[in-house]
């Protein structure tokens, strides 16, 4: 609790600093590449036949996606504070990547914490932190995936807090977790907003976003939240299908439980035991969700659908052959959704969808789901 | 007075410090738990924490993590635990605390949990992932019930947070010696005296110690200036390498005789 009353304190000076959102809005710009263009897809809306879909390309930040956003943020205040340590759990690997990335150019130590599971899936992104300097520590309790690479993050956290710094990468965890990596990432909804004010004159009638943790979502939906007329669509992995059991729908498949320090949704036995999940995108393996979500979830704002590992797929070679687009696995499923919703929708309607990432590092996966030895 | 305070004030009198071990429930399973329990009550436990397994214990070590996947591979419920609980109560008059994580008693409901939990014979309830500030709706529970809430402090918690956590608890104080998590450690940093000292001095409730306990000689220096010394891992990896689940229990007892005449004897030579 210390630790976190200390994060909280330096975040509220950090957030009424314009020295502190300057130097964010820097980096933001000439380091990570933004801003991102919002992109109309203008054969994929052909192709669906509906509403016209719009994508705000995060793929094309600096590493491959959204991340960043927040691992640049995060990584100014942890300066501020004085750590000299960096950790960081990942699932897919992107947000360790984006960890490793800031580390290497503040010039600060970095320790990324991975499942086994999650070591053998995304062996690219391993090397990828490597190559940046970053330890690797490799989780093998538990399901060995995104939540017990947290929970070792967590122990190494109280175990080195006064020289340490965590950098959670969703909106997830504790207090102010959720709330600062929410507002790190917002920058994604406030130039959607922008851009399409510009390019249509008006807002959009759906957002769509893939949802994990929940970062990218709360990214795009933030900005929009008061916008009541624009819906917005929330997409889990609905992995096998959600009456399987293996899948990671915490929203639509979970109930209310308390897991990191927050209470949303969670995906748990009748005993209040966490169980585990699937999903064919590491980083949508996660049986938690963001509170605030979950709290906009309840409130009816946000509404939640989920895509299969096969819809997710499927999705990832329509975006490739239409648009020459290879969007990460995680970002397939929001993609997945569109092709569903969009068609039903008029072709004045525009829809906007979070692209959070590309898909390089999933082409193993890809590949061993589809048969072909890459 | 509940069994908590009577048994630190029986100690008190005696200048002797309080030993509570530290067990999984179901670990290996839960006849065992039993048969453990018992074992530490005849062989001088003041105080048995009773861990109650959860699927993510981040406050844990590999040895207490360990112990909670050997438990976990059979489904242990809460109503289970309660009626080992219950069973013990029948043959022993050791205060029992459980010690747990938050999710699983929110899924029970908190109201029935503490119901339950204080019918079986339960006496506290530690749970590490719920700090005081979250706490009022479990306290409103466990208050109507007798159960004592118990919240840790560690050596960074600054004065204010020793203060709150002073006036949360009831029956004692549990103060974590090391920044980290649970598990053997080979030595102690020498601040932990004056640490131990200064929350004495903000609280009138007995203050145990606990985290990286794991010889008598340890036991017997942290009694010289605390009220209690709570070993969990080194108890926990003895159960777990001794083979069969009579001889887990005898071997616990055994442990947990010696660190009692450790601490009996740093008693008397005070």
């Amino acid at each position: 609790m210390p630790a976190l009353a200390e994060l909280e304190t330096a975040y509220a000076k950090a957030r009424r600093d314009a020295g502190f959102r300057k130097e964010f809005h820097f980096y933001l710009c000439d380091y990570a590449g933004r801003e991102t263009p919002l992109y109309f897809a203008e054969r994929l809306t052909e192709k669906i036949g509906g509403a016209r879909v719009y994508l705000k390309r995060e793929d094309l930040c600096h590493t491959g996606a959204h991340k960043i956003n927040n691992t640049i943020g995060q990584i100014l205040l942890a300066r501020r504070m004085g750590k000299q340590r960096i950790i960081a759990e990942t699932g897919a690997g992107q947000h360790g990547v984006a960890t490793a990335t800031v580390a290497a150019r503040f010039g600060l130590t970095c320790e990324i914490f991975m499942g086994k599971e999650d070591v053998k899936r995304q062996s690219l992104n391993v090397f990828r932190m490597k190559l940046l300097g970053a330890k690797v520590r490799v989780v093998e309790a538990g399901s060995q995936t995104l939540k017990d690479a947290m929970n070792e993050a967590l122990r190494d956290w109280v175990t080195n807090v006064r020289s340490t710094y965590y950098l959670i990468g969703s909106v997830a965890g504790p207090h102010p977790y959720p709330m600062m990596v929410r507002n790190f990432q917002s920058v994604i909804g406030r130039e959607a907003r922008r851009q399409i004010l510009k390019k249509e004159g008006r807002l959009p009638d759906y957002l769509v976003a893939c949802v994990g943790g929940g970062s990218n979502s709360m990214g795009l939906f933030y900005p929009f939240v008061r916008d009541l007329k624009v819906k917005m669509l929330g997409v889990e992995a609905a992995g096998h299908g959600i009456p399987s059991g293996k899948h990671s729908a915490s929203i639509l498949g979970g109930a209310v439980g308390v897991l990191h320090g927050s209470k949303s949704y969670v995906l748990q036995n009748e005993r209040g035991q966490i169980t585990e999940t699937h999903s064919i995108a590491a980083g949508l393996d996660y049986p938690g969700v963001g509170p605030e979500l979950s709290y906009l979830r309840d409130s009816g704002r946000v509404e939640f659908d989920s895509a299969t590992d096969r819809e997710a797929i499927a999705a990832i070679k329509l975006l490739a052959e239409v648009e020459g687009i290879i969007p990460a696995l995680e970002s397939a499923h929001a993609i997945a959704m569109v092709t569903k919703l969009a068609r039903h929708l008029s072709k004045r309607q525009i829809v906007i969808v979070n692209l959070s990432g590309r898909g390089d590092k999933d082409m193993m996966t890809v590949g061993e789901y589809l048969g072909v030895k890459l | 007075m509940s069994r908590i305070e009577n048994k630190f004030a029986e100690l008190k009198q005696h200048g002797e410090a309080a030993l509570i071990p530290f067990i999984t429930a179901g670990d290996p399973d839960l006849d065992t738990t039993l048969k453990i329990m018992r074992a530490l009550a005849e062989s001088g436990a003041d105080c048995i924490e009773l861990g109650i397994p959860f699927s993510d214990p981040t406050a844990d070590g590999p040895t207490i993590q360990r112990s909670s996947e050997r438990a976990l591979k059979r489904p242990v419920s809460l109503a289970a635990i309660f009626r080992v609980v219950r069973k013990f109560r029948e043959i022993s008059e050791v205060p029992v605390v459980l010690f747990g994580y938050f999710n699983p008693f929110f899924c029970f409901g908190l109201e029935k949990f503490a119901r339950q939990a204080a019918d079986s014979g339960a006496d506290g309830v530690l749970c590490v992932d719920l700090p005081p500030e979250e706490s009022a709706e479990l306290r409103r529970w466990t208050d109507a019930v007798g159960l004592d809430l118990i919240f840790l402090l560690s050596p960074t918690s600054d004065a204010a947070r020793i203060e709150l956590v002073g006036r949360a608890s009831r029956g004692f104080v549990y103060y974590v010696s090391v920044t980290g998590v649970t598990g053997a450690r080979r030595s102690f940093d020498d601040k932990l005296r004056a640490q131990v000292a200064r929350v004495r001095r903000a609280t009138s409730l007995p203050v145990g110690v606990g985290f990286g306990i794991s010889t008598p000689q340890q036991a017997a220096w942290i009694a010289g200036f605390a009220d209690a010394a709570v070993v969990g891992s080194a108890l926990v990896e003895r159960i777990e390498r001794t083979e069969g689940n009579n001889n887990k229990a005898k071997q616990a007892g055994v442990f947990v005789g010696q660190l009692k005449r450790a601490l009996k004897q740093a008693a008397r030579s005070a």
